[in-house]
Protein backbone atom coordinates (compact mmCIF):
# COMPACT_ATOMS: atom_id res chain seq x y z
CA UNK A 1 0.00 0.00 0.00
CA UNK A 2 2.76 2.39 1.00
CA UNK A 3 6.27 2.12 -0.34
CA UNK A 4 9.09 4.32 0.84
CA UNK A 5 12.14 3.81 -1.29
CA UNK A 6 15.56 5.22 -0.51
CA UNK A 7 14.21 8.41 1.01
CA UNK A 8 16.63 11.00 2.35
CA UNK A 9 15.42 14.05 4.26
CA UNK A 10 17.32 17.02 5.54
CA UNK A 11 16.62 20.19 7.48
CA UNK A 12 18.96 22.58 5.71
CA UNK A 13 22.30 20.81 5.81
CA UNK A 14 21.43 18.54 8.69
CA UNK A 15 20.57 15.09 7.47
CA UNK A 16 17.66 13.64 9.44
CA UNK A 17 16.81 10.52 7.49
CA UNK A 18 19.19 8.69 5.20
CA UNK A 19 18.27 6.26 2.45
CA UNK A 20 15.24 4.92 4.27
CA UNK A 21 13.27 2.10 2.73
CA UNK A 22 10.12 0.64 4.18
CA UNK A 23 6.87 -0.88 3.13
CA UNK A 24 3.42 -1.03 4.60
CA UNK A 25 0.80 -3.46 3.39
CA UNK A 26 -2.95 -2.98 3.42
CA UNK A 27 -4.43 -3.49 6.89
CA UNK A 28 -1.12 -3.66 8.71
CA UNK A 29 -0.13 -1.89 11.87
CA UNK A 30 3.48 -0.89 11.46
CA UNK A 31 5.49 0.94 14.10
CA UNK A 32 8.69 2.90 13.92
CA UNK A 33 10.80 2.77 17.04
CA UNK A 34 14.09 4.34 17.97
CA UNK A 35 15.69 6.91 20.20
CA UNK A 36 15.11 10.64 20.13
CA UNK A 37 16.36 12.17 16.92
CA UNK A 38 16.46 8.88 15.08
CA UNK A 39 14.31 10.32 12.31
CA UNK A 40 10.95 8.77 13.10
CA UNK A 41 8.96 11.98 13.04
CA UNK A 42 10.81 13.15 9.95
CA UNK A 43 9.83 9.97 8.16
CA UNK A 44 6.16 10.58 8.90
CA UNK A 45 6.49 14.17 7.77
CA UNK A 46 7.99 13.06 4.49
CA UNK A 47 5.15 10.62 3.90
CA UNK A 48 2.44 13.14 4.77
CA UNK A 49 3.89 15.83 2.55
CA UNK A 50 4.77 18.27 5.31
CA UNK A 51 8.43 17.91 4.37
CA UNK A 52 9.70 17.20 0.87
CA UNK A 53 12.39 14.53 0.73
CA UNK A 54 15.73 15.42 -0.85
CA UNK A 55 16.04 12.07 -2.51
CA UNK A 56 14.06 8.89 -2.99
CA UNK A 57 10.52 7.99 -3.84
CA UNK A 58 7.31 7.52 -1.90
CA UNK A 59 4.47 5.58 -3.42
CA UNK A 60 0.92 5.19 -2.12
CA UNK A 61 -1.31 2.60 -3.76
CA UNK A 62 0.91 2.65 -6.79
CA UNK A 63 0.87 6.42 -7.17
CA UNK A 64 3.95 8.54 -6.76
CA UNK A 65 3.40 11.03 -3.93
CA UNK A 66 7.01 12.11 -3.47
CA UNK A 67 7.10 15.80 -2.61
CA UNK A 68 3.33 16.20 -3.01
CA UNK A 69 1.69 18.83 -0.79
CA UNK A 70 0.12 17.89 2.52
CA UNK A 71 -3.22 18.61 0.95
CA UNK A 72 -2.74 16.26 -1.98
CA UNK A 73 -1.52 13.47 0.28
CA UNK A 74 -4.54 13.92 2.51
CA UNK A 75 -6.84 13.79 -0.50
CA UNK A 76 -5.25 10.51 -1.52
CA UNK A 77 -6.27 9.05 1.85
CA UNK A 78 -3.37 9.50 4.25
CA UNK A 79 -4.12 11.32 7.52
CA UNK A 80 -1.37 12.58 9.77
CA UNK A 81 -1.77 12.94 13.50
CA UNK A 82 1.26 15.06 14.38
CA UNK A 83 2.98 15.07 17.74
CA UNK A 84 2.96 17.94 20.21
CA UNK A 85 -0.06 20.21 20.31
CA UNK A 86 -2.56 18.03 18.56
CA UNK A 87 -5.67 20.18 18.67
CA UNK A 88 -6.90 23.71 18.01
CA UNK A 89 -7.28 24.85 21.63
CA UNK A 90 -9.67 27.78 21.17
CA UNK A 91 -11.96 26.01 18.74
CA UNK A 92 -14.77 23.88 20.09
CA UNK A 93 -14.59 20.11 19.98
CA UNK A 94 -17.04 20.08 17.10
CA UNK A 95 -15.04 22.66 15.16
CA UNK A 96 -11.91 20.61 15.68
CA UNK A 97 -13.65 17.63 14.15
CA UNK A 98 -14.87 19.78 11.29
CA UNK A 99 -11.29 20.85 10.60
CA UNK A 100 -10.53 17.16 10.15
CA UNK A 101 -12.74 17.10 7.08
CA UNK A 102 -11.63 20.47 5.77
CA UNK A 103 -11.17 19.00 2.31
CA UNK A 104 -14.45 17.13 2.17
CA UNK A 105 -17.65 18.50 0.63
CA UNK A 106 -20.14 15.72 1.37
CA UNK A 107 -22.06 17.34 4.21
CA UNK A 108 -24.36 14.36 4.80
CA UNK A 109 -21.59 11.81 5.04
CA UNK A 110 -19.67 14.17 7.31
CA UNK A 111 -22.65 14.42 9.65
CA UNK A 112 -22.85 10.63 9.73
CA UNK A 113 -19.16 10.24 10.47
CA UNK A 114 -19.45 12.82 13.19
CA UNK A 115 -22.29 10.82 14.75
CA UNK A 116 -20.21 7.66 14.63
CA UNK A 117 -17.36 9.44 16.41
CA UNK A 118 -19.72 10.73 19.08
CA UNK A 119 -21.07 7.21 19.55
CA UNK A 120 -17.62 5.85 19.97
CA UNK A 121 -16.47 8.62 22.31
CA UNK A 122 -19.52 9.86 24.23
CA UNK A 123 -17.33 12.23 26.22
CA UNK A 124 -16.59 14.20 23.04
CA UNK A 125 -20.30 14.49 22.41
CA UNK A 126 -20.82 15.76 25.91
CA UNK A 127 -18.15 18.40 25.41
CA UNK A 128 -18.84 19.19 21.79
CA UNK A 129 -19.47 22.89 22.41
CA UNK A 130 -16.52 23.33 24.74
CA UNK A 131 -13.19 24.83 23.74
CA UNK A 132 -10.91 21.90 23.00
CA UNK A 133 -8.17 23.39 25.17
CA UNK A 134 -10.32 22.76 28.23
CA UNK A 135 -10.33 18.98 27.70
CA UNK A 136 -8.06 16.70 29.69
CA UNK A 137 -4.96 15.24 28.08
CA UNK A 138 -6.62 11.92 27.35
CA UNK A 139 -9.70 13.57 25.89
CA UNK A 140 -7.52 15.77 23.70
CA UNK A 141 -5.83 12.67 22.38
CA UNK A 142 -9.22 11.12 21.63
CA UNK A 143 -10.19 14.29 19.83
CA UNK A 144 -6.96 14.33 17.82
CA UNK A 145 -7.47 10.74 16.72
CA UNK A 146 -11.12 11.38 15.91
CA UNK A 147 -10.17 14.41 13.89
CA UNK A 148 -7.77 12.31 11.84
CA UNK A 149 -10.58 9.80 11.25
CA UNK A 150 -12.89 12.55 9.97
CA UNK A 151 -10.95 12.71 6.72
CA UNK A 152 -11.90 9.04 6.11
CA UNK A 153 -8.30 7.98 5.65
CA UNK A 154 -7.16 4.59 4.46
CA UNK A 155 -3.80 5.10 6.14
CA UNK A 156 -3.23 6.97 9.39
CA UNK A 157 0.15 8.16 10.58
CA UNK A 158 0.34 8.52 14.38
CA UNK A 159 3.24 10.41 15.83
CA UNK A 160 3.84 9.48 19.48
CA UNK A 161 0.19 9.22 20.47
CA UNK A 162 1.15 8.24 24.03
CA UNK A 163 3.46 11.18 24.63
CA UNK A 164 2.67 13.05 27.83
CA UNK A 165 -0.27 10.87 28.84
CA UNK A 166 -0.85 9.15 32.17
CA UNK A 167 -0.12 5.38 32.05
CA UNK A 168 -3.78 4.31 32.06
CA UNK A 169 -4.47 6.72 29.21
CA UNK A 170 -1.54 5.35 27.25
CA UNK A 171 -3.17 1.96 27.38
CA UNK A 172 -6.48 3.44 26.32
CA UNK A 173 -4.84 5.21 23.40
CA UNK A 174 -3.27 2.00 22.18
CA UNK A 175 -6.67 0.32 22.44
CA UNK A 176 -8.12 2.98 20.20
CA UNK A 177 -5.31 2.53 17.68
CA UNK A 178 -5.96 -1.19 17.71
CA UNK A 179 -9.67 -0.60 17.10
CA UNK A 180 -8.97 1.70 14.20
CA UNK A 181 -6.84 -0.94 12.63
CA UNK A 182 -9.51 -3.56 13.09
CA UNK A 183 -11.92 -1.22 11.32
CA UNK A 184 -9.73 -1.69 8.29
CA UNK A 185 -7.56 1.41 8.41
CA UNK A 186 -3.87 0.83 7.91
CA UNK A 187 -1.74 2.38 10.64
CA UNK A 188 1.83 3.61 10.83
CA UNK A 189 2.79 4.68 14.32
CA UNK A 190 5.88 6.26 15.75
CA UNK A 191 6.36 5.28 19.35
CA UNK A 192 9.06 5.73 21.95
CA UNK A 193 7.59 3.14 24.24
CA UNK A 194 9.27 0.29 22.37
CA UNK A 195 7.78 -2.55 24.37
CA UNK A 196 4.22 -1.40 23.80
CA UNK A 197 4.94 -0.61 20.18
CA UNK A 198 6.36 -4.05 19.51
CA UNK A 199 3.58 -5.87 21.30
CA UNK A 200 0.93 -3.98 19.41
CA UNK A 201 2.32 -4.03 15.90
CA UNK A 202 2.43 -6.51 13.05
CA UNK A 203 5.82 -5.33 11.95
CA UNK A 204 8.25 -2.72 13.08
CA UNK A 205 11.24 -0.78 11.84
CA UNK A 206 14.05 0.21 14.17
CA UNK A 207 15.63 3.56 13.31
CA UNK A 208 19.03 4.72 14.45
CA UNK A 209 20.45 8.10 13.49
CA UNK A 210 18.33 8.36 10.41
CA UNK A 211 18.75 4.83 9.12
CA UNK A 212 16.79 1.61 9.40
CA UNK A 213 18.98 -0.81 11.30
CA UNK A 214 16.52 -3.60 11.91
CA UNK A 215 13.07 -4.64 10.83
CA UNK A 216 10.78 -7.56 11.36
CA UNK A 217 7.61 -8.70 13.04
CA UNK A 218 6.92 -7.54 16.56
CA UNK A 219 7.73 -10.96 18.00
CA UNK A 220 11.00 -11.27 16.14
CA UNK A 221 12.16 -7.91 17.38
CA UNK A 222 11.02 -8.57 20.92
CA UNK A 223 13.33 -11.59 20.97
CA UNK A 224 16.21 -9.80 19.27
CA UNK A 225 19.20 -9.33 21.59
CA UNK A 226 20.15 -5.93 20.23
CA UNK A 227 16.64 -4.60 20.53
CA UNK A 228 16.34 -5.96 24.05
CA UNK A 229 19.54 -4.25 25.08
CA UNK A 230 18.94 -0.94 23.41
CA UNK A 231 15.21 -0.39 23.81
CA UNK A 232 13.72 -2.85 26.23
CA UNK A 233 16.11 -2.34 29.10
CA UNK A 234 17.15 -5.99 29.06
CA UNK B 1 -34.13 38.98 21.04
CA UNK B 2 -33.72 39.53 17.37
CA UNK B 3 -30.07 40.06 16.60
CA UNK B 4 -30.61 41.57 13.19
CA UNK B 5 -33.08 44.06 14.56
CA UNK B 6 -30.59 45.22 17.15
CA UNK B 7 -27.91 45.57 14.50
CA UNK B 8 -30.12 47.67 12.28
CA UNK B 9 -31.08 49.73 15.31
CA UNK B 10 -27.47 50.43 16.21
CA UNK B 11 -26.64 51.45 12.66
CA UNK B 12 -29.67 53.74 12.51
CA UNK B 13 -28.68 55.27 15.82
CA UNK B 14 -25.23 56.05 14.48
CA UNK B 15 -26.75 57.30 11.23
CA UNK B 16 -28.93 59.73 13.14
CA UNK B 17 -25.99 61.34 14.94
CA UNK B 18 -25.50 64.28 12.52
CA UNK B 19 -29.18 65.16 12.93
CA UNK B 20 -28.97 65.84 16.66
CA UNK B 21 -25.29 66.31 17.46
CA UNK B 22 -25.27 69.94 16.37
CA UNK B 23 -21.53 70.36 16.63
CA UNK B 24 -19.42 70.10 13.49
CA UNK B 25 -16.20 69.64 15.41
CA UNK B 26 -17.57 66.57 17.19
CA UNK B 27 -18.81 65.29 13.87
CA UNK B 28 -15.32 65.71 12.45
CA UNK B 29 -13.93 63.61 15.29
CA UNK B 30 -16.48 60.92 14.60
CA UNK B 31 -15.56 60.89 10.91
CA UNK B 32 -11.82 60.47 11.57
CA UNK B 33 -12.60 57.90 14.24
CA UNK B 34 -14.74 56.03 11.74
CA UNK B 35 -11.91 56.05 9.22
CA UNK B 36 -9.58 54.65 11.85
CA UNK B 37 -12.14 52.03 12.78
CA UNK B 38 -12.18 50.78 9.20
CA UNK B 39 -8.38 50.52 9.32
CA UNK B 40 -8.59 48.75 12.68
CA UNK B 41 -11.18 46.30 11.32
CA UNK B 42 -8.79 45.51 8.48
CA UNK B 43 -5.86 45.05 10.86
CA UNK B 44 -7.97 42.80 13.05
CA UNK B 45 -8.49 40.43 10.15
CA UNK B 46 -4.74 39.85 10.03
CA UNK B 47 -3.77 40.24 13.67
CA UNK B 48 -6.85 38.79 15.28
CA UNK B 49 -7.81 36.03 12.90
CA UNK B 50 -4.57 34.82 11.32
CA UNK B 51 -2.34 35.92 14.19
CA UNK B 52 0.08 37.82 11.97
CA UNK B 53 1.09 41.24 13.24
CA UNK B 54 1.35 43.79 10.46
CA UNK B 55 3.26 46.66 12.03
CA UNK B 56 3.36 48.49 8.74
CA UNK B 57 -0.35 48.50 8.24
CA UNK B 58 -0.38 52.24 7.76
CA UNK B 59 1.47 51.64 4.48
CA UNK B 60 -1.70 50.23 2.93
CA UNK B 61 -3.68 53.12 4.36
CA UNK B 62 -1.21 55.62 2.91
CA UNK B 63 -1.02 53.86 -0.44
CA UNK B 64 -4.80 54.00 -0.70
CA UNK B 65 -4.71 57.69 0.22
CA UNK B 66 -1.97 58.65 -2.23
CA UNK B 67 -3.24 56.52 -5.09
CA UNK B 68 -6.73 57.89 -4.79
CA UNK B 69 -5.44 61.45 -4.49
CA UNK B 70 -3.15 61.15 -7.52
CA UNK B 71 -5.71 59.47 -9.74
CA UNK B 72 -8.32 62.09 -8.92
CA UNK B 73 -5.90 65.00 -9.33
CA UNK B 74 -4.08 63.66 -12.34
CA UNK B 75 -0.31 63.89 -12.62
CA UNK B 76 2.46 64.01 -15.15
CA UNK B 77 5.75 62.23 -15.05
CA UNK B 78 8.81 63.13 -17.08
CA UNK B 79 9.94 59.67 -18.04
CA UNK B 80 12.60 60.75 -20.53
CA UNK B 81 13.72 64.19 -21.74
CA UNK B 82 11.37 64.09 -24.66
CA UNK B 83 8.47 62.08 -23.26
CA UNK B 84 6.18 63.06 -20.46
CA UNK B 85 3.51 60.73 -19.27
CA UNK B 86 0.36 62.68 -18.62
CA UNK B 87 -2.41 61.24 -16.52
CA UNK B 88 -5.71 63.07 -16.76
CA UNK B 89 -7.77 63.56 -13.59
CA UNK B 90 -10.39 60.89 -13.10
CA UNK B 91 -13.66 60.95 -11.13
CA UNK B 92 -13.34 60.38 -7.41
CA UNK B 93 -15.29 57.12 -7.26
CA UNK B 94 -12.87 55.70 -9.80
CA UNK B 95 -9.80 56.95 -7.98
CA UNK B 96 -11.16 55.56 -4.74
CA UNK B 97 -11.45 52.10 -6.33
CA UNK B 98 -7.94 52.46 -7.75
CA UNK B 99 -6.66 53.18 -4.25
CA UNK B 100 -8.31 50.05 -2.86
CA UNK B 101 -7.06 47.96 -5.74
CA UNK B 102 -3.47 49.19 -5.57
CA UNK B 103 -3.34 48.71 -1.80
CA UNK B 104 -4.65 45.18 -2.27
CA UNK B 105 -2.01 44.46 -4.92
CA UNK B 106 0.68 45.69 -2.53
CA UNK B 107 -0.83 43.45 0.15
CA UNK B 108 -0.61 40.53 -2.22
CA UNK B 109 3.07 41.24 -2.94
CA UNK B 110 3.94 41.65 0.72
CA UNK B 111 2.03 38.51 1.58
CA UNK B 112 3.77 36.50 -1.12
CA UNK B 113 7.19 37.68 -0.07
CA UNK B 114 6.91 37.48 3.65
CA UNK B 115 4.68 34.55 4.37
CA UNK B 116 7.46 32.24 3.34
CA UNK B 117 8.92 33.42 6.61
CA UNK B 118 6.34 34.16 9.25
CA UNK B 119 6.05 35.67 12.69
CA UNK B 120 8.80 38.14 13.52
CA UNK B 121 9.89 38.28 9.88
CA UNK B 122 6.46 39.35 8.78
CA UNK B 123 6.55 42.13 11.35
CA UNK B 124 9.94 43.30 10.07
CA UNK B 125 8.93 43.13 6.43
CA UNK B 126 5.78 45.16 7.05
CA UNK B 127 7.60 47.81 9.11
CA UNK B 128 10.28 48.16 6.45
CA UNK B 129 7.68 48.30 3.72
CA UNK B 130 5.87 51.17 5.44
CA UNK B 131 9.13 53.03 5.90
CA UNK B 132 10.15 52.53 2.28
CA UNK B 133 6.79 53.78 1.05
CA UNK B 134 7.02 56.80 3.35
CA UNK B 135 10.45 57.66 2.00
CA UNK B 136 9.21 57.31 -1.55
CA UNK B 137 6.29 59.63 -0.81
CA UNK B 138 8.68 62.08 0.83
CA UNK B 139 11.33 62.11 -1.89
CA UNK B 140 9.56 61.50 -5.19
CA UNK B 141 8.65 65.15 -5.36
CA UNK B 142 7.70 65.11 -9.06
CA UNK B 143 4.88 62.76 -8.28
CA UNK B 144 3.89 63.31 -4.67
CA UNK B 145 5.04 66.90 -4.03
CA UNK B 146 6.95 65.41 -1.10
CA UNK B 147 6.60 67.33 2.16
CA UNK B 148 4.71 70.10 0.34
CA UNK B 149 1.79 67.64 0.25
CA UNK B 150 -0.87 67.05 -2.36
CA UNK B 151 -3.44 69.81 -2.06
CA UNK B 152 -6.92 70.52 -3.33
CA UNK B 153 -7.87 66.91 -3.58
CA UNK B 154 -11.46 66.77 -4.84
CA UNK B 155 -14.09 65.56 -2.37
CA UNK B 156 -16.45 62.67 -3.02
CA UNK B 157 -19.42 63.29 -5.26
CA UNK B 158 -22.66 61.45 -5.62
CA UNK B 159 -25.10 61.64 -8.45
CA UNK B 160 -25.70 61.24 -12.15
CA UNK B 161 -23.24 63.31 -14.20
CA UNK B 162 -24.96 66.22 -15.92
CA UNK B 163 -28.28 65.72 -14.16
CA UNK B 164 -27.86 65.97 -10.46
CA UNK B 165 -24.81 65.94 -8.33
CA UNK B 166 -23.95 66.27 -4.70
CA UNK B 167 -20.39 67.12 -3.81
CA UNK B 168 -19.37 66.14 -0.30
CA UNK B 169 -18.16 69.52 0.91
CA UNK B 170 -20.10 69.23 4.12
CA UNK B 171 -19.35 66.93 7.00
CA UNK B 172 -22.70 65.15 7.12
CA UNK B 173 -22.47 63.27 3.82
CA UNK B 174 -18.87 62.35 4.62
CA UNK B 175 -20.00 61.00 7.96
CA UNK B 176 -22.67 58.85 6.35
CA UNK B 177 -20.24 57.60 3.75
CA UNK B 178 -17.71 56.61 6.42
CA UNK B 179 -20.45 54.96 8.44
CA UNK B 180 -21.63 53.02 5.40
CA UNK B 181 -18.13 51.77 4.70
CA UNK B 182 -17.63 50.86 8.36
CA UNK B 183 -20.73 48.71 8.16
CA UNK B 184 -19.59 47.25 4.86
CA UNK B 185 -16.14 46.40 6.25
CA UNK B 186 -17.71 44.82 9.29
CA UNK B 187 -20.00 42.71 7.12
CA UNK B 188 -17.17 41.66 4.81
CA UNK B 189 -14.97 40.55 7.71
CA UNK B 190 -17.87 38.74 9.33
CA UNK B 191 -18.77 36.88 6.16
CA UNK B 192 -15.13 35.98 5.62
CA UNK B 193 -14.50 34.82 9.16
CA UNK B 194 -17.61 32.68 9.24
CA UNK B 195 -16.71 31.05 5.94
CA UNK B 196 -14.48 28.09 5.26
CA UNK B 197 -11.59 30.45 4.57
CA UNK B 198 -12.10 32.09 7.94
CA UNK B 199 -12.05 28.74 9.67
CA UNK B 200 -8.78 28.00 7.92
CA UNK B 201 -7.32 31.32 9.09
CA UNK B 202 -8.28 30.67 12.70
CA UNK B 203 -6.82 27.19 12.46
CA UNK B 204 -3.55 28.70 11.27
CA UNK B 205 -3.49 31.10 14.17
CA UNK B 206 -4.10 28.35 16.67
CA UNK B 207 -1.82 25.65 15.43
CA UNK B 208 -0.08 26.02 12.13
CA UNK B 209 1.60 22.62 11.81
CA UNK B 210 -1.71 20.96 12.54
CA UNK B 211 -3.57 23.19 10.12
CA UNK B 212 -1.12 22.18 7.41
CA UNK B 213 -1.61 18.54 8.19
CA UNK B 214 -5.39 18.73 7.86
CA UNK B 215 -4.90 20.13 4.39
CA UNK B 216 -5.10 23.89 4.88
CA UNK B 217 -3.04 25.68 2.26
CA UNK B 218 -1.24 28.01 4.67
CA UNK B 219 0.18 30.53 2.22
CA UNK B 220 -3.04 30.80 0.24
CA UNK B 221 -5.16 31.78 3.21
CA UNK B 222 -2.57 34.11 4.71
CA UNK B 223 -2.22 35.91 1.40
CA UNK B 224 -6.00 36.09 1.05
CA UNK B 225 -6.25 37.68 4.48
CA UNK B 226 -3.50 40.17 3.67
CA UNK B 227 -5.08 41.16 0.36
CA UNK B 228 -8.51 41.77 1.88
CA UNK B 229 -6.98 43.55 4.84
CA UNK B 230 -4.75 45.75 2.69
CA UNK B 231 -7.60 46.65 0.35
CA UNK B 232 -9.76 47.63 3.29
CA UNK B 233 -6.99 49.75 4.78
CA UNK B 234 -6.61 51.33 1.33
CA UNK B 235 -10.31 52.19 1.37
CA UNK B 236 -9.84 53.90 4.73
CA UNK B 237 -6.95 55.85 3.22
CA UNK B 238 -9.10 56.90 0.28
CA UNK B 239 -11.86 58.09 2.59
CA UNK B 240 -9.33 60.07 4.55
CA UNK B 241 -7.77 61.70 1.54
CA UNK B 242 -11.04 62.89 0.00
CA UNK B 243 -12.34 64.03 3.34
CA UNK B 244 -9.42 66.12 4.60
CA UNK B 245 -8.44 66.87 0.98
CA UNK B 246 -4.76 67.10 1.63
CA UNK B 247 -2.29 64.26 1.98
CA UNK B 248 1.37 64.40 3.00
CA UNK B 249 3.97 61.73 3.85
CA UNK B 250 2.98 61.93 7.50
CA UNK B 251 0.11 59.55 6.76
CA UNK B 252 2.77 56.84 6.85
CA UNK B 253 3.89 57.61 10.39
CA UNK B 254 4.44 54.60 12.62
CA UNK B 255 2.24 56.11 15.31
CA UNK B 256 -0.86 55.52 13.18
CA UNK B 257 -0.10 51.83 12.99
CA UNK B 258 0.36 51.83 16.74
CA UNK B 259 -3.01 53.52 17.14
CA UNK B 260 -4.65 50.82 15.04
CA UNK B 261 -2.93 48.09 17.05
CA UNK B 262 -4.08 49.70 20.30
CA UNK B 263 -7.65 49.85 19.05
CA UNK B 264 -7.61 46.19 18.06
CA UNK B 265 -5.86 44.89 21.19
CA UNK B 266 -7.90 46.84 23.74
CA UNK B 267 -11.17 46.17 21.97
CA UNK B 268 -10.40 42.48 21.65
CA UNK B 269 -8.45 40.98 18.81
CA UNK B 270 -10.13 38.18 17.00
CA UNK B 271 -13.60 39.48 17.82
CA UNK B 272 -15.80 41.23 15.31
CA UNK B 273 -16.80 44.09 17.56
CA UNK B 274 -13.39 44.54 19.17
CA UNK B 275 -11.88 47.03 16.71
CA UNK B 276 -15.10 49.06 16.71
CA UNK B 277 -15.28 49.37 20.48
CA UNK B 278 -11.54 49.95 20.80
CA UNK B 279 -11.67 52.40 17.92
CA UNK B 280 -14.51 54.40 19.44
CA UNK B 281 -12.74 54.63 22.79
CA UNK B 282 -9.27 55.50 21.56
CA UNK B 283 -10.52 57.60 18.66
CA UNK B 284 -12.73 59.82 20.79
CA UNK B 285 -10.73 59.78 24.02
CA UNK B 286 -7.90 62.14 23.03
CA UNK B 287 -10.43 64.72 21.89
CA UNK B 288 -12.69 64.22 24.87
CA UNK B 289 -9.75 64.74 27.20
CA UNK B 290 -8.70 67.89 25.44
CA UNK B 291 -11.48 69.86 27.12
CA UNK B 292 -10.70 68.74 30.63
CA UNK B 293 -6.94 68.41 30.82
CA UNK B 294 -3.77 70.01 29.58
CA UNK B 295 -1.91 68.38 26.72
CA UNK B 296 0.63 66.58 28.95
CA UNK B 297 -2.04 65.24 31.25
CA UNK B 298 -4.16 64.04 28.31
CA UNK B 299 -1.57 61.62 27.09
CA UNK B 300 -0.79 60.43 30.58
CA UNK B 301 -4.46 59.60 31.08
CA UNK B 302 -4.55 57.96 27.67
CA UNK B 303 -1.54 55.84 28.55
CA UNK B 304 -2.78 54.88 32.00
CA UNK B 305 -6.18 53.87 30.66
CA UNK B 306 -4.51 51.75 28.02
CA UNK B 307 -2.31 50.00 30.57
CA UNK B 308 -5.28 49.40 32.85
CA UNK B 309 -7.30 47.84 30.05
CA UNK B 310 -4.48 45.61 28.92
CA UNK B 311 -3.64 44.65 32.51
CA UNK B 312 -7.14 43.89 33.74
CA UNK B 313 -8.71 42.74 30.48
CA UNK B 314 -5.84 41.07 28.65
CA UNK B 315 -8.23 39.55 26.12
CA UNK B 316 -9.72 42.95 25.40
CA UNK B 317 -12.96 44.67 26.27
CA UNK B 318 -15.32 42.69 24.07
CA UNK B 319 -14.32 39.19 25.25
CA UNK B 320 -14.43 40.41 28.86
CA UNK B 321 -17.95 41.78 28.38
CA UNK B 322 -19.09 38.60 26.64
CA UNK B 323 -17.82 36.47 29.52
CA UNK B 324 -19.43 38.72 32.07
CA UNK B 325 -22.72 38.60 30.18
CA UNK B 326 -22.65 34.83 29.93
CA UNK B 327 -21.98 34.44 33.60
CA UNK B 328 -24.81 36.80 34.42
CA UNK B 329 -27.12 34.76 32.25
CA UNK B 330 -26.07 31.79 34.35
CA UNK B 331 -24.20 29.84 31.72
CA UNK B 332 -21.68 27.49 33.20
CA UNK B 333 -18.75 28.59 31.17
CA UNK B 334 -15.73 26.33 31.17
CA UNK B 335 -12.53 28.14 32.03
CA UNK B 336 -10.67 29.53 29.06
CA UNK B 337 -8.03 27.17 27.79
CA UNK B 338 -4.70 27.95 29.29
CA UNK B 339 -2.03 28.97 26.89
CA UNK B 340 0.42 26.31 28.00
CA UNK B 341 4.03 26.99 27.23
CA UNK B 342 4.21 26.22 23.57
CA UNK B 343 5.73 22.86 23.02
CA UNK B 344 8.56 23.01 20.60
CA UNK B 345 7.43 21.19 17.53
CA UNK B 346 10.65 20.05 16.00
Amino acid sequence: MLKVDGVTCAYGKVMAVRDLTMEVRQGELVTLIGANGAGKTTTLKAISGVLAPVEGRIEFEGEDITGASARTVLEKGIAHCPEGRRIFPYMTVRENLEMGCFLRNDAQAIAKDMEKIFERFPILHERRAQAAGTLSGGEQQMLAISRALMSRPRLILFDEPSLGLAPNLVEQTFDIVEQIRSDGVTVVMVEQNALAALELCDRSYVLESGEVTLSGTGNQLLKNKKVQQAYLGG
Amino acid sequence: MNRQLIEVGVVLLFASVPLWLGNLYYLHILITTGIFIIAAISLNLLLGYTGQLSLGHVAFFGIGAYTSALVSLGFDLELTDSYTFVFEPKPVWFSFLCGILFAAVCGWLIGKISFKVRGAYFVIVTISFAEVVRLVALNWIDLTEGPMALNNIPPFTLGIPGLWELTFYKKEPNYWLVLALCVLSFVIVRRLVESRAGRAMIALRENEPLATSVGVDVTKYLVLATVVSAGMAGAAGGLYTHYVRIVDPDVFLFIYTVTMVIMVITGGKGTLLGPIIGGLIFGILPEALRGVAGPEVQWIIYGILMILIVYFLPQGIVPALTNWWRQREGHQDPPAPKETAREVVN
